[in-house]
């Protein structure tokens, strides 16, 4: 599903150039449920950047379900953004002036879908994640779970072949931590393809595989045991 | 632009941010006010300062005489001019075929004037039919002075229309009311009324009944002539240096003085002072058009300053729509769809309140140097667009970065 090999990104830091990934090999295949750890600044924001077509590699390959990512144009790479990513953040991102409904339909606007087909399939998302009544409320009504909640059926709703969730429970107590991944462990035994960057020993072990990066480089690689979070909720 | 599903999009944003659509269309709208008023009394201003200097008919020429101050054949200085009729009747039909209108003039002295038991203190000048013309009084009621009057050494008055409100209070008009000029009884035939107060002060009668009634013998004052109007404002001038070269000419021979002597009289041509007028006038032009243009700057900068803040604030939202699958076009021309109209509807009806301020205040504005401050449509609609203009593109900017470059950015935990 995702491939990517020998990729570099370096950033301009005003004379001096900073090296952040220094060459990455990496393979995901579909149904997989991945988790990438590493310290701040070892450069794991960075590649989920770049396998969310947020941001461009300095070189090295990537591919996305047998489509090569590269020199996309802006328009091609929302376009590829929009068919194959879902995109879950620490800090939510919904928007604050629209509904739960609304931020959840808002991909599918991007998508061409019309109004009414939007708001159903919206609605459809919202109660896999168990908040069809939360439905008109704004996210300033919503606890934090339940905001990661949404972000998740926004993520979900564009029906995309990988999940990229950026430390989705770095903003959460445990509890809702693991109700969040209770849900994307749900999601992944559908079938979805699903990476989560954490730092966190106990979400990482909730996922199959576990990726250690460090200063820039994949250090560790291993399949764990998963250890399933509907027993703690 | 004709896609209903991003207007329903644009509609839901701005009614669920309506203290945001309010505050840009609230600054939007009075800037564009301030604006127009501003361009509005500059207007006022350039006609205050035209009407102030355009009175009296510009093709007028006027003599008058001084005392002389050079001694010529055998004559010593110091000696006083004086006009009589024969110098105008000569004047005339020698220039006959340049002048259109002539009148000459006799200012009474030393007489005193009563209405009932009122004693009026006005000015009286003698003047023939023509001088209505000359210096343009604008009749209010009744008539000028006629020929008849002339000639039969009428005994009528034409009164300003200040008098009238100062003496003639009791009646509905002073027509037909008598005044005593020195115990004669003159009838009130006419009002006329001048821009100057200072000018409605004057009682004009007949030149002849003046020089009759009055021991003026045949003195005159003062003469003035008007020449035809021309097309050409050159030529206009031309005529005007020309007439007065040859009428000043006519009255040294006539009255013995030397060609280069000054001061023996002065032959003044309204023509070339508004030739220094309408030198004036550009460069006022100049001065409006300075102001009219620093002041649409002003508002520029102001009204881009607003679509900064505005895309700004939205920056995170930019970030989020891109990660959704958001072309940055669609983003971009979806933010500045919503500004522009934000700004057009609230720009037109800060346009509509100041021109329907003008138009309302404008003509009733009476102070000096500011007469009817007004805007031409076209000049306010053009001035709405140049500033809705400069805010699109002041918006595009920061929309196009934010939603070309920062997305990681802009996603970024604050």
């Amino acid at each position: 599903m995702i491939e990517i090999k020998d990729l570099h990104k370096s950033y301009k830091m005003g004379s001096n150039s900073l090296h952040v990934l220094k060459g990455i090999n990496f393979k995901a295949d579909a149904g997989e449920l991945v988790a990438i750890m590493g310290s701040s600044g070892s450069g794991k924001s960075t590649l989920l950047n770049i396998l969310g077509m947020l941001d461009g590699a300095d070189s090295g390959e990537y591919t996305l379900d047998g489509v090569p990512i590269k020199d996309l144009s802006e328009t091609k790479a929302a376009q590829y953004r929009n068919k194959f990513l879902g995109f879950v953040f620490q800090s939510f991102n919904l928007i604050n002036y629209k509904s739960a409904l609304e931020n959840v339909a808002l991909p599918l606007y991007y998508q061409g879908v019309p109004r009414r087909e939007r708001q159903e399939k919206a609605l459809h998302y919202l109660e896999k994640v168990g908040l069809k009544e939360w439905a008109t409320h704004l996210p300033s009504e919503l606890s934090g779970g339940q905001k990661q909640r949404v972000a998740i059926a926004r993520a979900m709703a564009a029906e995309p072949k990988v999940l990229l969730a950026d430390e989705p429970t770095g903003a959460l107590d445990s509890t809702t931590s693991y109700e969040v991944m209770d849900l994307i462990q749900k999601i992944n035994d559908e079938g979805n393809t699903i990476l989560v960057v954490t730092h966190e020993e106990d979400i990482a072990h909730m996922c199959k595989r576990i990726v250690h990066l460090k200063d820039g480089v994949i250090v560790e690689d291993k399949k764990v045991k998963q250890v399933r979070a509907d027993q703690y909720v | 632009m004709f896609d209903i599903e991003r207007w329903q999009e644009i509609f839901d944003t701005i009614r669920k941010n309506k203290l945001r659509t309010f505050l840009t269309g609230l600054s939007v709208a009075s800037g564009i006010f301030i604006l127009v008023i501003l361009l509005g009394f500059g207007q006022g201003m350039q006609n205050g300062v035209e009407h102030e200097f355009k009175e009296d008919a510009t093709t007028s020429i006027w003599a008058w005489p001084g005392v002389t101050s050079k001694e010529f054949k055998g004559l010593n200085p110091g000696r006083r001019i004086q006009f009589i009729n024969e110098n105008f009747e000569t004047a005339s039909s020698m220039f006959n075929d340049v002048i259109e209108y002539e009148s000459p003039r006799i200012f009474v002295r030393d007489v005193n004037v009563n209405y009932g038991k009122e004693a009026l203190v006005y000015s009286i000048q003698g003047v023939s039919s023509d001088f209505q013309f000359i210096e343009g009084p604008v009749m209010r009621e009744g008539r000028f002075i006629n020929y008849q009057d002339e000639v039969s050494i009428g005994k009528v008055a034409i009164i300003g229309n200040k008098i009238k409100k100062d003496v003639f209070t009791d009646v509905d008009s002073p027509l037909g009311e008598f005044i005593d000029i020195s115990g004669i009884p003159f009838k009130i035939v006419g009002v006329f009324g001048e821009m100057r107060d200072r000018e409605e002060e004057r009682i004009y009668i007949p030149i002849t009944t003046a020089q009759r009634v009055f021991n003026g013998g045949n003195r005159i004052n003062n003469m003035s002539f008007t020449l035809p109007p021309v097309e050409n404002f050159d030529e206009a001038v031309a005529q005007a240096v020309d007439f007065k070269k040859n009428l000043r000419t006519y009255l040294q021979q006539a009255h013995t003085v030397a060609p280069d002597d000054n001061g023996a009289m002065e032959v003044w041509s309204a023509m070339e002072e508004a030739k220094r007028y309408y030198g004036l006038t550009g460069n006022i032009k100049i001065f409006f058009w300075f102001v009219g243009i620093c002041t649409i700057i002003a508002g520029v900068v102001g009204v881009s300053n607003i679509m900064l803040i505005v895309v700004r604030e939205r920056t995170r939202e930019i970030g989020i729509r891109k990660a959704l699958g958001a072309k940055p076009w669609s983003i971009v021309g979806m933010i500045l769809q919503e500004s522009i109209f934000v700004t057009a509807i609230s720009g037109f009806t800060g346009l509509i309140f100041s021109m329907g301020l003008l138009e309302i205040v404008g003509p009733n504005v009476e102070v000096d140097y500011v007469v009817n401050p007004s805007v031409s449509f076209n000049v306010a609609f053009s001035t709405v667009l140049v500033l809705i203009l400069a805010g699109t593109l002041a918006g595009f900017v920061p929309a196009w970065r934010a939603a070309k470059v920062q997305v990681v950015e802009s996603l970024k935990d604050e």
